[in-house]
């Protein structure tokens, strides 16, 4: 009987949290660090107790059955008492996983309401958040700033809460929104609005990515979500607001990009690019990653992306620019101008 | 004559006979010689598909590796799922369906012979028309592609703007051909069941084998339907334009959904019920005692085979339905836990006070109950929606559906395998490697799916075909891989078992397990006609009576 392996995945269910609790950027659920992923996580250790249980109880009457019933040589060649059931028993074992069952069904739909019904106090932060083939627009309405990948929160006083309400949409297939300490998944849609929510109560950078299997590129479609302290997270805002910045030092590198088909998927506040189809650059070096999270952002990446995508993520939409090598390192100067 | 003409003749003839023997199979309408054909053909699929899972998980070893590229990743999770549900497990149960229930029920044939062969062919047809995708998937340049769509296949991925090319509608052809197969095959199953029982066999004295695939043939007729439905849909949809998924001309992606899991829930019980069938036929002849409980198993089949129509949105927990619809889900997907429950209670009971011989059909039974006592148990937690917002298309749900679909279904599978090899080869397999089968597979299988929840946990989603190293994830992937080749060794002892066995196993006489069915009564192998004489019986274990005319069944029950 396979009773190591039985009970390697309930001690490895309790332990995990123990064995990476020092390792940074793991999207533990057990790890919450925000409202709903704090409720959820009581309620899923309601739920691991209450099956550990069930699962100890009947583990053990059927290592007792294997154990004792088993035929022995020495026995004679009768066979055994034939039982063919017993009215009660079967009572038993009917009622009561109707009872556990009640139970567990009022502590979820507990927390499902909770969670689904909470109302946006006065203070909250609106954010869209629009799944693309593979990365992720975000755009609060109310502060007028956009931005990509990289999603920028205030962490949330309990006396003054600021909680994050994000509306998400879908520009094309299904995606799903998961950073896993700060809340479940929800899925972005097309021609459908979702929404969650999240009230963290930590600051720190959380990892997350899509979910919801949306074509070549949705193992690359990473996420990460940075809660801010409140000034922080006002500083960030400040300069989000400003329009793109360039001097003549990088006039030329600004050239080439406007005048190739750069401009027809991406924007620069403040200047001729206004795409919608890839990530607004207008302070593409406030992120700490491009390509949806797929590398980090220094200049040979920038220019390794803008030269091969496919290198980095293959199968991803953003064409190979074919620029000459004096254009490109131009180009990637210009960009790295966008603070 | 001349000499010359009698050597030709002679060297024709063992040709000849060949291709007499391929007609006789091809063109066969016995229900035994289709149940054999619906086995081998599964097991070559098993094959296939068990290559698309080790290629995955060889991808997956290490993060950032390079092994195949994304697009082939990504056509492996699609075949390899569609392949094991549709062209694996389905007709190895309807091989075994068709091979044992008119035997167990006494009767000659199934009641529509011609439409068995038919079914029987759609769904091969339906298996190789999938994999011709290989070759052809991309239309007529040359250059195929298998389907890319994932197995549930959401739209509007689905759509001709994102699936370019053919290998969508090759998956849809497939699944829509092999799905006509399916209906014939439950039509064929109801009516045998429902007409052809032997005298005396009341409902009421039906083996627990019989009621099951009564229950399994009356739910694929309902849930294959929504899904044939849906792929009629998709084929408009990317052919006549029209646009019940098509999102960019205002169809819906949740309605696909709502399609494609109604079907696709029940489907699991529709392969998990079956398996019952399996550890229900087994478990008492190897503990020596009836089943315990026999009407309350019928009763709790039926119930899940009901309630099971009633909670296929639990696949849907995060796709933002209200919370009313979230808690109903909830509800109902936790009720079909007791019916679940009652049945793993009464195979406890069976066990109970008998005296345990484990042979190998007995150990795969017993496994069968270990694993799908914790499938359960993570089903439990899957069903609490908001814990599901977060275990859902992660790894977690991948480790609990093989928990169910391998760990139980799979077992159930290999234990019927060693139970009815000796009446359908007329030999013995060998025990011994029957049993290194077992614990190979045992080991192979608790190293992949126990340590594939974890990273579950960790938040690692399903269907990437690499992940970023510092999360947590790898050693869990990497020890997962090694179960993998566990796996791959075991099912070679087991092929080579049943090859072997099949010439040079001992003779296994008519009934080797000192069993109770109907099958036990007649040769092994079965004569073509079955019964000399159609048997007739007063209690659910006729060997039984005749065996202990002291002692029948027929005075209790």
């Amino acid at each position: 009987m396979s009773t190591t392996g039985g009970s390697l995945l309930a001690a490895s269910l309790f332990s995990v949290r123990s064995c990476f609790a020092q390792a940074s950027q793991v999207p533990d659920i057990f790890k919450p660090a925000s409202t709903p992923a704090d409720s959820i996580h009581r309620l899923s250790l309601f739920v691991l107790i209450i099956t550990a249980l069930i699962f100890a109880v009947v583990f053990c009457l059927l290592a007792y059955a294997v154990g004792k019933f088993r035929h022995r040589a020495t026995e004679d060649g009768r066979e055994p008492p034939q039982v063919y059931g017993s009215n009660q028993m079967e009572l038993a074992w009917t009622v009561v996983p109707v009872l556990i069952v009640l139970v567990l069904f009022f502590a979820t739909a507990r927390v499902i309401h909770s969670v689904q019904e909470a109302v946006p106090p006065p203070g909250a932060i609106q954010v869209t958040a629009i799944g693309h083939q593979f990365w992720w627009e975000f755009r609060y309405p109310a502060l007028g700033v956009v931005t990509a990948n990289e999603l920028h929160i205030p962490v949330s006083d309990p006396a003054h809460p600021t909680p994050t309400f994000v509306k998400l949409l879908s520009a094309d297939t299904d995606h799903s929104f998961w950073v896993p300490q700060l809340s479940g998944k929800t899925d972005l849609i097309p021609n459908r609005i979702n929404s969650l929510w999240i009230d963290p109560h930590e600051t720190g950078m959380y990892v997350g990515q899509c979910a919801q299997y949306c074509g070549t590129q949705h193992a690359k479609m990473l996420l990460r979500v940075y809660v801010d302290s409140p000034e922080q997270f006002s500083n960030w805002v400040a300069a989000e607001k400003q329009p793109a910045q360039s001097t003549d030092a990088v006039a030329v590198g600004r050239q080439i990009f406007e005048k190739t088909a750069c401009t027809n998927c991406h924007a620069i506040s403040g200047t001729v690019a206004n795409g919608r189809f890839g990530p607004d650059l207008t302070h593409l070096m406030s992120r700490e990653t491009i390509a949806s999270g797929a590398a980090s952002n220094t200049h040979e990446n920038l220019k390794l992306w803008i030269r091969n995508p496919d290198s980095i993520k293959p199968g991803s939409l953003m064409p190979a620019m074919n620029l000459n090598d004096q254009d490109l390192e131009a180009v990637t100067v210009y960009l790295e101008s966008l603070r | 004559m001349s000499s010359e003409s009698i050597a030709l003749t002679a060297v024709r003839e063992p040709s000849r006979a060949l291709s007499d023997w391929l007609y006789s199979w091809v063109t066969t309408v016995d229900h035994k010689r289709l149940g054999i054909l619906y086995i081998l053909y599964a097991i070559l699929f098993l094959i296939i598909g068990g290559i698309e899972a080790t290629i995955m998980r060889i991808q997956l070893i290490v993060p950032h590796n390079h092994f195949v590229s994304p697009q082939t990743f990504n056509q492996m999770f699609t075949m390899h799922g569609t392949t094991m549900i549709f062209f694996v497990v389905m007709p190895v149960l309807f091989g075994f369906a068709n091979y044992l229930i008119p035997l167990i029920i006494g009767a000659r044939d199934m009641a529509f012979p011609r439409l068995n062969a038919f079914s029987f062919w759609l769904t091969a047809f339906g298996g190789f028309l999938l994999y011709f995708s290989f070759i052809g998937g991309n239309g007529l340049y040359g250059a195929g592609g298998a389907p890319d769509v994932g197995w549930f296949a959401y739209a509007p991925l689905t759509a001709k703007t994102f699936s370019m090319g053919h290998s969508t509608d090759f998956w849809t052809l497939s699944l829509l051909v092999s799905g006509f197969g399916s209906i014939g095959t439950a039509v064929n199953l109801v009516v045998t069941i429902v007409c052809l029982r032997c005298p005396g066999m009341s409902l009421g004295k039906m083996p627990l084998l019989a009621w099951l695939n009564l229950v399994m043939g009356a739910m694929v007729l309902i849930v294959i339907s929504p899904l044939t439905a849906a792929q009629v849909m998709l084929c408009l949809d990317r052919f006549l334009g029209a646009h019940f998924f098509d999102t960019q001309a205002g169809g819906s992606a949740v309605l696909w959904m709502h399609f494609f899991w109604i079907f696709g829930h029940p489907e699991v019980y529709v392969l998990v019920i079956p398996g019952f069938a399996f550890a229900s036929e087994i478990i008492p002849v190897f503990s020596r005692k009836p089943i315990f409980g026999y009407p309350i198993m019928v009763a709790a089949t039926v119930a899940i085979g009901f309630i099971s129509m009633s909670v296929w949105a639990h696949h849907m927990f995060t796709v933002g339905m209200s919370s009313y619809g979230n808690t109903f889900f909830a509800l109902t997907t936790m009720i079909i836990s007791v019916p679940t429950g009652i049945k793993i209670f009464n195979w406890l009971g069976t066990m109970w006070g008998g005296k345990l011989q484990f042979k190998t059909p007995m150990l795969f039974c017993i496994g069968f109950l270990f694993q799908f006592l914790i499938a359960g148990l993570t089903g439990i937690m899957l069903s609490a929606a908001p814990f599901n917002w977060q275990l859902s298309a992660s790894y977690f749900v991948v480790a609990h559906f093989h928990y169910v679909i391998v760990g139980a279904i799979l077992f159930t599978i290999f234990g019927a395998f060693y139970y009815w090899f000796p009446k359908m080869s007329g030999r013995m397999y060998n025990e011994k490697l029957g049993k290194l089968h077992f614990w190979l597979f045992v080991i192979g299988f608790h190293l992949t799916f126990d340590f594939m929840h974890i990273p579950g946990i960790l938040g690692m989603p399903r269907r990437i075909y690499t992940y970023e190293p510092g999360r947590g994830w790898e050693i869990w992937n990497l020890i997962v891989t090694i179960g993998v080749f566990f796996q791959i060794v075991a099912i070679l002892v087991f092929v080579g078992n049943l090859l072997y066995s099949m010439f040079k196993g001992d003779p296994a006489g008519n009934d080797p397990w000192d069993a109770w069915t109907l099958e036990w009564s007649t040769s092994s192998p079965p004569p073509e006609y079955n019964f000399a004489r159609i048997p007739a019986v007063r209690s659910r274990r006729p060997l039984w009576d005749i065996k202990h005319p002291e002692d029948p069944d027929w005075k209790y029950e």
